[in-house]
């Protein structure tokens, strides 16, 4: 069996806001896990986070979100990526209150997060996410 | 024979135990007949039969519950138990003296809360300038005595509500203020010369100033009898908070250029607070406290450079740091930090007058120690936040909202947070002496050994030329998100419990909890609100303060009276801020992790 590939993964921090300790523990965890991180930093543009994870080739973008602009985001962010035909899977992690989580999955964000949630979980449910998109775009190679 | 003291020590046992000590003690005794205290030696040698006698047998029955780290959160060890013997080598005067006084370990004030309770202070602002000013005035009706303003993101960043970058962030964390318009709508009917106002307001601390200075001066208020706040602290910005603007040697400028305008024009503003944010982006409380009072040093040395008298300047430098549920540690560490900064400015600066040595602190109770689950919960930790920092004589307290976690606060949850302090206040009897765990053998060692620690950091950082230098290389973010994994990887192994987390985690879904919203039409209305000022004001008026303040920004002139007057003609948060950014640029994060 040929041995997978790293899986890439985008960990972004779009927005104003400027508390990235829950996106650096993310990035760390991650990386931890064997996977390959890149870390937009802060304020990062919602064109330049889809542009870099398409050139990146990346297998999943994490969006870290305190700010109460998700709704803006997830949508702005979706909607670039369906515009070019990019399928990577987008997940959000931070202040995002349960109500508006519908809204975000109808959008197609794969998963949502939040302080409750297990570091484990998020990485297992990134891995699984990852690991599909990875295949499917080997597949279709 | 003298006749036998009326209270007799039980020295007849201890004596009995440590044959050695018997003669010395009667020999003692010959001496000082009646009662004394028992001697360090006695006590050392009755300890040591304590544990051999009383002791260990219970420990060989049960031993101490080995899940649990006898430790603080900075690593200091904890001891089963704390005795006269921690304390032996304390020196009474010039370790701890009196409160008002040098090393003002015990407190800044000679009379702490018996002659003024500190200032109950809750962050609040949201939406729009009216709202805020509706909040302020329910605030202050229930009993609140000072405001503390919160600001959105793009003002906080120096955007306009109507810039690109600013969608989806108008009035969501705080009040949106684009021009002096909003700014005499939030204190409409609420004359300056009455409260005080905090402004947690850092990259853009010069134009909110200004503002609130030329609203005093429509209210005719004199400036120097305006008394508040701005945080006006960009270090800790690039270190851990993230909202900064411009690269650091202009954002350096800034802040001593608001320090000078302060002391010359509104003495009885605090023109900076010295903020520890780094707690809440992972940093131990003994790293809190030593990045803290290292930015502060880093401040010191900037003004001194501008030439500025250290006698002037210092007594105006305001502090703020937070508070997690680490009781005792957190006592220690406010105890601890006055300690430092004191003989720092007195023998480092060489600082005169006592106000120029004094920590005055602000805090804020709840931060990274809130959780979402189970939000109820988050009210006894902020009560045992509160007793903390009130135990420790601060200042000036923010109790923030048990739904932290889920948005800004409701209306209850604000009003609740109120209600801890208030009953903190009448209820208890905590206020009614001056540093009520002073003396404790447990907190005076523990006060010794935090100090020791924040030394030990405070060095390493000199070695690294000091905060500045240890931001612009990285050191330091990299230290934080370390000590932030760490602690995760505590909560995830279990070593760290959080209840209702990781210890009797509910199996129920999370309890929903009402959550303040903001009106999604707000944005628009403020958008327009914007383009209303902009159409209503002299245009030539304001090209011509942007000039000013563009060619004074490429000098070295101080900035705030070229600020002042561009807001006075109501020139923009977000045109001011270009302005700078066109002649400074702006930072480059850094994205390691």
């Amino acid at each position: 069996m040929p041995s997978e590939p790293r899986l890439r993964v985008l960990v972004a921090k779009p927005g104003l806001d400027g508390h990235d300790r829950g996106a650096k523990i993310i990035a760390r965890a991650l990386r931890d896990a064997g996977m390959e991180v890149i870390y937009t930093g802060l304020r990062a543009n919602v064109e330049a986070i889809v542009q870099a994870a398409i050139q990146e080739d990346v297998d999943l973008i994490g969006l870290s979100m305190l700010s109460g602009a998700h709704k803006t985001v997830g949508v702005r962010i979706t909607e670039l990526l369906k515009e070019r035909d990019a399928d990577i899977p987008v997940i959000m992690g931070g202040v995002i209150p349960s109500k508006d989580h519908d809204l975000l999955k109808s959008q197609g964000v794969a998963a949502i997060f939040g302080q409750e949630d297990k570091i484990d979980q998020v990485v297992a449910k990134v891995r699984e996410l990852a690991l599909a998109h990875q295949r499917a775009s080997r597949s279709g190679d | 024979m003298a006749t036998p003291p009326k209270i007799s020590r039980p020295d007849v046992s201890r004596a009995a135990s440590r044959d050695e000590s018997k003669a010395r003690v009667v020999a003692e005794d010959a001496k000082a007949p009646g009662p004394r205290p028992a001697t360090l030696d006695e006590i050392r040698a009755d300890r040591e039969r304590w544990e051999k006698e009383t002791l260990a047998p219970t420990v060989a029955k049960s031993p101490d519950q080995d899940e649990i780290a006898y430790e603080t959160r900075s690593g200091i060890p904890i001891k089963r138990i704390y005795t006269p013997e921690d304390t032996a080598s304390l020196d009474y005067l010039m370790q701890l003296g009196w409160p008002g006084e040098y090393p003002f370990t015990r407190g800044i004030y000679p009379t702490m809360y018996r002659g003024k309770t500190w200032t109950m202070r809750q962050y609040a602002g949201m939406g729009t300038a009216t709202e805020t000013n509706a909040r302020f005035k329910y605030l202050l009706k229930e009993g609140q005595t000072g405001l503390s303003v919160a600001l959105d993101l793009p003002t906080q960043l120096g955007f306009d509500s109507d810039a690109p970058e600013a969608e989806g962030e108008v009035g969501k964390v705080g009040v949106a203020i684009d021009s002096l318009h909003d700014m005499e709508e939030i204190f409409n009917g609420i004359p300056l010369d009455k409260v005080t106002t905090s402004f947690t307001i850092n990259a853009t601390a010069p134009i909110l100033l200004a503002m609130y200075r030329a609203v005093a001066d429509k209210q005719g208020v004199a400036a120097n009898r305006v008394a508040g706040t701005v945080q006006n602290d960009l270090l800790k910005e690039f270190g851990s908070r993230g909202a900064w603007v411009l690269p650091i040697d202009p954002s350096m400028r800034l802040v001593v250029d608001v320090i000078e305008y302060c002391c010359k024009e509104m003495t009885r503003f605090n023109p900076i607070s010295i903020a520890s944010h780094f707690r809440d982006a992972g940093a131990t409380p003994a790293e809190e406290m030593a990045y803290t009072l290292s930015d502060g040093k880093a401040y010191v040395r900037a003004c001194l450079e501008r030439g500025m008298d250290v006698d002037l300047f210092a007594p105006r430098l305001s502090w703020f740091f937070y508070t997690y549920t680490n009781f005792f540690e957190e006592v220690a560490k406010y105890r601890a930090g006055r300690r430092i900064w004191s003989r720092m400015m007195k023998e480092e600066f060489a600082a005169k007058k006592p106000v120029s040595q004094m920590l005055r602190v602000a805090c804020v109770c709840g931060g990274h120690s809130l959780q979402k689950a189970e939000p109820l919960n988050n009210i006894a930790r902020l009560t045992i936040e509160t007793m903390a920092v009130t135990m420790a004589g601060l200042q000036s307290v923010f109790t923030a909202a048990y739904d932290e976690a889920f948005s800004i606060p409701t209306e209850l949850a604000a009003k609740t947070s109120l209600r801890i302090q208030q009953i903190v206040n009448y209820e208890t009897d905590v206020p009614k002496t001056i540093d009520p765990l002073g003396g404790s053998w447990f907190i005076e060692s523990l006060t010794d050994a935090m100090e020791e620690k924040v030394l030990e950091v405070m060095d390493k950082i000199e070695k690294r030329r000091g905060m500045v230098e240890c931001l612009r290389s990285g050191w330091l973010q990299s230290q934080i998100a370390q000590r932030a994994y760490e602690w995760e990887n505590k909560v995830k192994t279990g070593a760290e419990k959080i209840v209702g987390v990781n210890v009797f985690a509910s199996e129920e879904p999370p309890q929903e909890v009402e959550i303040y919203e903001v009106d999604p039409r707000l944005e628009k209305s403020q958008v327009e609100r914007l383009h209303r000022a902009r159409r209503e004001r002299d245009q030539a008026a304001v090209s011509g303060a942007l000039e000013r303040l563009e060619k004074d920004a490429r000098g070295t002139a101080n900035l705030m009276p070229a600020i002042v007057d561009a807001v006075k003609v109501y020139a923009t948060t977000g045109e001011i801020m270009g302005t700078l950014r066109k002649v400074f640029g702006e930072y480059q994060p850094t994205t390691a992790f």
